[in-house]
């Protein structure tokens, strides 16, 4: 069992939480992975590692509630238990010493894109990072993100912020204005990677996403979570979860990700039923 | 006087029609008289060939002589002072290849149906005779076990009877390995796996779920926290491909992925559990092994309407086990016999609509002595199916090669180890299982663990 010491609102739908999981702390690494299973019969599911603290031995975890188990895993509190916890996983990211670099973070990615910028900003680089929200109330770790960054960017899609656009409209002017970028780090849903990889190919700007699919084990076994990348297959939980956004193919990876949307509705509206029930009880 | 009967006494199933809609066990067991009658078609050889291909050494006609005098909890004993776990083997070895195809009855007849007489020793012990295991009496060494499957579950139970402080590392939130994820539930109960596995805890073996041997801790690390020696029984988990077009599309499952999400994860109680799998009208299963024929019939309990079993060679080169085919057979599982994929068809928005597939026919002999397939030119035709399974073989897991340096390995990723023994190239560190044969059988995978488990303790104790 594994419990959760920490837990912060980040907006109505993402939450923080800091697991007391030890082994795990002691080697995660930016970049990696865990996955989580909440209770017996409850399904596996893959989260970035957000933060870590190994002298607490705790490992820090953003999610936002989409579905069944991330629904259920938000209604958890400080001092309850976690079935199971398993990480690290994956590749840690390669961050060396850039001078430029432009982190963007789409959504919950901001929250993944974080430690990247941490890390950056840590090692030397000049960082500029774009974070996008659908409105001004779901940003997310604003102050955070300000703290490693030399210029911030908050975008919204309908302008609630003052700020209207996607994040890859901000990141073309910043190219434009001239903004020699050494490296792009793009986090966040796999439609708003697709275009700034899309973006950055022509400036011939090296772009790493982070790819999170459907997957079971997260060791290699399933095979589940294939993405292609430069016309070869790749495992995202042994390969990855970091690939060259270049070549990264994704309109198979948004196909795929498709793949159990209606058990997943299915599986969420028998919750939802349960918990009334619960309620009305 | 032996039961000279020239066929096995016949073990009560359910029916094909009713089981392929659930996921009870398909075989019921023997009565104490089914066992009876059985044991006495043994003919007691002096010269015992049927231990010759037992790869865990069982003494069979002894025990099969204790069933025959009804002394069913003398025949368990006997089972187990040298098979850790014979209500599996009973169940999932391919006792055609072992034990009974070198069963003298086999001249005339059918061989003694040695795994249900197996079988039955390890059920009626079960239902009738409440153990009292004693823990040994601890040497204070301790030994790591890398993966909680047959392999290592083995060699993890014969080193606490020698007294070693033994602990488990599974990567998954289960132990049991491919006997919970691989094998499904109609063919292996879990109960039966967890009772094992129950044994194991009370003899004193720890296990530690969630572990990631090459993620949490190296296996020098593991030397330096303490452990003596290490055994490495972390299986086959990669799953091949056919490296055809459309193997990314919607719809095409790894025979793993399929069985741990219906076995391990319990995708046949959704929504009531959490995992879902999608399984369509139609089903193609590519490979011929006990994965394709465990793939296909579980797809057809999950609904299915037509479930082909795709296989490029013909039906004597099947490399499943007879029962498992002839289950599969009278469950409506259709062969599709010299028959290869060629590629995958998909849907506009990416989903399996077909598999197009050629024919085949048997040429030359291969390096395995199987004769080649070979592709009848221009035989392309398509069967229409909605969900394709992958089921041509699994390779050993890279994560632990990948950390442990001087680890020699194979190329095509075996550990390689010396094979009496199971030693690898670095001293005090120990293999055995799919993890160095590749892909292989339960059985083999115990062989391997109690033979390492006897060379540790030789290295222990000479230290």
């Amino acid at each position: 069992m594994y419990k959760i010491v920490h837990k912060r609102v980040l907006n109505p739908q993402v939450k923080l939480m800091e697991i007391e999981a030890p082994v795990v702390a002691r080697k995660a690494e930016p970049g990696q992975f865990i996955i989580l299973r909440v209770y017996d019969g409850g399904e596996r599911i893959p989260l970035t590692i957000a933060d870590y603290d190994r002298d607490k031995g705790t490992v820090t975890i953003i999610f936002q509630e989409v579905g069944k188990t991330t629904k259920l895993l938000g209604t958890m509190c400080e001092g309850d238990n976690i079935l199971d916890f398993v990480g690290p996983l994956g590749v840690a990211s390669h961050l060396e010493a850039y001078k430029k670099v432009a982190v963007i973070g789409g959504g919950l990615g901001t929250a993944i894109a974080y430690p990247q910028a941490k890390k950056l900003h840590q090692l030397g680089a000049e960082v500029h990072s774009i974070i996008g929200f659908r409105n001004k109330d779901l940003v997310v770790l604003e102050d955070e993100v300000k703290a490693v960054s030399d210029e911030l960017y908050v975008m919204t899609d309908d302008g609630s912020n003052g700020n209207k656009g996607f994040v890859t409209d901000m990141l073309q002017k910043l190219i434009e204005a001239g903004n020699q970028y050494d490296l792009v780090i793009a986090i966040g849903p796999l439609i708003m990677m697709k275009f700034v990889a899309k973006l950055t190919k022509p400036h011939a700007i090296k772009t790493i996403v982070s790819m999170n699919p459907v997957m079971i084990d997260g060791t290699g076994m399933c095979g589940g979570c294939r993405v292609t990348v430069g016309g070869e297959t790749k495992f995202a939980c042994v390969d990855g979860p970091d690939f060259d956004g270049h070549l990264v193919d994704f309109d198979e990876a948004i196909r795929r990700q498709s793949m159990y949307k209606d058990h997943e509705q299915h599986s969420l509206e028998e919750h939802a039923c349960k918990l009334g029930g619960a309620e009305n009880a | 006087m032996p039961n000279m009967s020239l066929e096995k006494v016949k073990m009560p199933e359910q029916d094909p029609k009713i089981r392929n809609q659930n996921f009870e066990e398909v075989t019921l067991g023997y009565t104490e008289e089914m066992a009876k009658e059985e044991a006495e078609r043994c003919l007691q050889c002096k010269h015992k060939p049927c231990i010759k291909g037992c790869p865990v050494n069982v003494q069979i006609p002894e025990f099969i002589k204790l069933v025959a005098e009804g002394d069913f909890e003398g025949a368990y004993q006997k089972v187990k002072e040298t098979n850790a776990l014979p209500a599996i083997c009973g169940r999932v070895c391919p006792q055609e290849t072992q034990c009974e195809e070198l069963c003298v009855r086999t001249k005339k007849g059918e061989s003694v149906g040695i795994g249900r007489l197996e079988r039955f020793v390890a059920d009626w012990h079960m239902a009738h005779v409440e153990d009292h295991i004693e823990k040994a009496a601890s040497n204070g060494k301790k030994v790591a076990v890398i993966g909680a499957g047959p392999a290592g579950l083995t060699c993890a139970g014969d080193l606490a009877k020698k007294g070693y402080d033994v602990t488990i590392f599974e990567a998954f939130h289960t132990p049991g390995g491919v006997l919970m994820y691989g094998i499904p539930e109609f063919r292996l109960p879990k109960e039966i796996v967890t009772k094992e596995i129950n044994t194991l805890k009370e003899m004193g073996v720890g296990i530690q779920t969630n572990m990631v041997i090459g993620k949490v801790y190296s296996i020098e690390e593991l030397r330096e926290e303490g452990f003596e020696a290490v055994f490495i029984g972390s299986g086959a988990g990669l799953p091949r491909f056919m490296n055809i077009p459309g193997e990314n599309l919607n719809g095409v499952y790894s025979a793993n992925e399929f069985l741990t999400r219906i076995n391990l994860m319990k995708a046949y109680t959704f929504p009531q559990t959490d995992t879902p799998v999608r399984v369509g009208k139609r089903v193609a299963v590519i490979g011929g092994g006990n994965v394709a024929m465990d793939a296909a019939r579980s797809a057809k309990r999950l609904g299915a309407e037509e479930v082909y079993i795709v296989y490029r060679r013909s039906e004597t080169e099947l490399p499943a086990r007879l029962e498992e085919v002839h289950h599969a057979k009278e469950e409506g599982i259709i062969f599709k016999l010299l028959t290869n994929p060629t590629r995958i068809l998909g849907t506009e928005d990416g989903w399996v609509k077909g598999m197009e597939c050629i024919e085949m026919e048997l040429g030359e002999p291969d390096e395995s002595g199987r004769r080649r397939p070979v592709a009848k030119q221009g035989s392309e035709y398509v069967i229409p199916v909605e969900t394709v399974i992958v089921a041509i073989g699994q390779s050993p897991n890279p994560l632990i090669k990948s950390t442990t340096e001087g680890l020699d390995t194979h190329r095509w990723g075996g550990i390689i180890t010396e094979e009496s023994t199971g030693a690898t190239s670095i001293e005090g560190v120990y293999a055995g299982g799919d993890a160095v044969t590749g892909a292989a059988t339960v059985i083999l995978a115990m062989g391997a663990g109690k033979d390492a488990a006897e060379a540790i303790d030789k290295y222990l104790k000479n230290e």
